[in-house]
């Protein structure tokens, strides 16, 4: 009787500790949104400053920038699915999700770094005016969060299919969850705030 | 008790209309930017509304929140958040029409 009340107690530790990890990352998230926050106020006042360079219309290309959006959209959902599978204990398909996931991802930032180059060959740099730093530096770092998401949910996935699901990985894999949607929500604000007033 | 706990949430249901909330709410902005139907402001307007109920959506289906203890303080931080990021970008935004 009484140790089973200890091993209850125990669970409902662990429960309790681990919800309070997930709950230290949203704060991190709301840090983070916050750092989005002032490149997006820096982008809204910047924009508009061509300094003679190109505008938006003419540097945008709609079919890659709703290419992207609909890439990110749909990793949102596949991560989503990969946390449904860990909560039914699949191991194996939580894995495969998670590395669809991470495909998604690769494919979304290789769109990026393709956009920005032909941007840079086209004499669009970084240095060629006020609205273009703050594009750079607001996509970019965006760009940079999804990169690091890539290696942090392959790590994730690895460290799954390893050591199969216990408190550890269910907690990682659901952190890495939902960083994921995270990043598709800023994204959704720079769809709509970058490229969509960009191109009206 | 743990399954009892766990069973509700282990349909795909949420995540497939969760996602085709979120295509629906990026097709309209599309169409409403290029088919020109409404005036500037208008449009400025009901395409970051979208964005804002796209944002709810993903929190709503996708990021767990029912599922976490600490949902109250987690709603509360992310009130603080969503106050300082209206403030910041707002604030900027419309201190640039002076």
């Amino acid at each position: 009787m009484a140790s089973a009340a200890t091993a209850h107690s125990h669970d409902h530790e662990h429960h309790d500790e681990s919800s309070l990890r997930v709950f230290g990352f949203w704060i991190f998230l709301i840090t983070d949104l916050i750092l989005f926050a002032v490149l997006f106020a820096t982008y809204v006042v910047l924009q508009g400053r061509y300094n003679g360079g190109p505008t938006e219309a003419e540097l945008f290309s709609v079919p890659i920038f709703v290419t992207s959006t609909f890439i990110l959209l749909t990793s949102s959902f596949t991560s989503g699915l990969a946390i449904l599978q860990l909560q039914k204990g699949k191991v194996k398909s939580t894995v495969v999700w998670l590395l669809i996931t991470v495909l998604l991802g690769i494919a979304f930032v290789g769109l990026e770094i393709e956009e920005f180059m032909t941007m840079v060959h086209e004499g669009a740099t970084i240095s060629t005016s006020a609205f273009l730093s703050a594009f750079f530096v607001l996509v970019g770092t965006h760009g940079l969060h999804v990169s690091v998401g890539i290696i942090w949910m392959t790590s994730a996935a690895i460290q799954l299919a390893r050591h199969g699901i216990n408190d550890v990985t269910t907690r990682k894999v659901n952190i890495v969850g939902i960083y994921w949607h995270f990043l598709d929500v800023v994204w959704i604000f720079i769809f709509t705030v970058v490229y969509l007033m960009g191109v009206m | 008790m743990k399954e009892q706990n766990s069973t509700h949430h282990l349909s795909a249901k949420p995540y497939i209309i969760g996602f085709i909330y979120s295509l629906i709410l990026t097709i309209i902005p599309l169409v409403l930017v290029f088919n020109e139907m409404l005036d500037k402001v208008a449009l400025i307007v009901s395409i970051l509304l979208i964005a804002c109920v796209q944002f709810l959506v993903q929190i709503y289906y996708f990021m767990h929140l029912k599922e976490n203890e600490n949902r109250f303080y987690i709603i509360l931080t992310l009130a603080f958040g969503i106050v300082v990021v209206v403030t910041v970008v707002g604030g900027s935004a419309w201190v640039m029409n002076f």
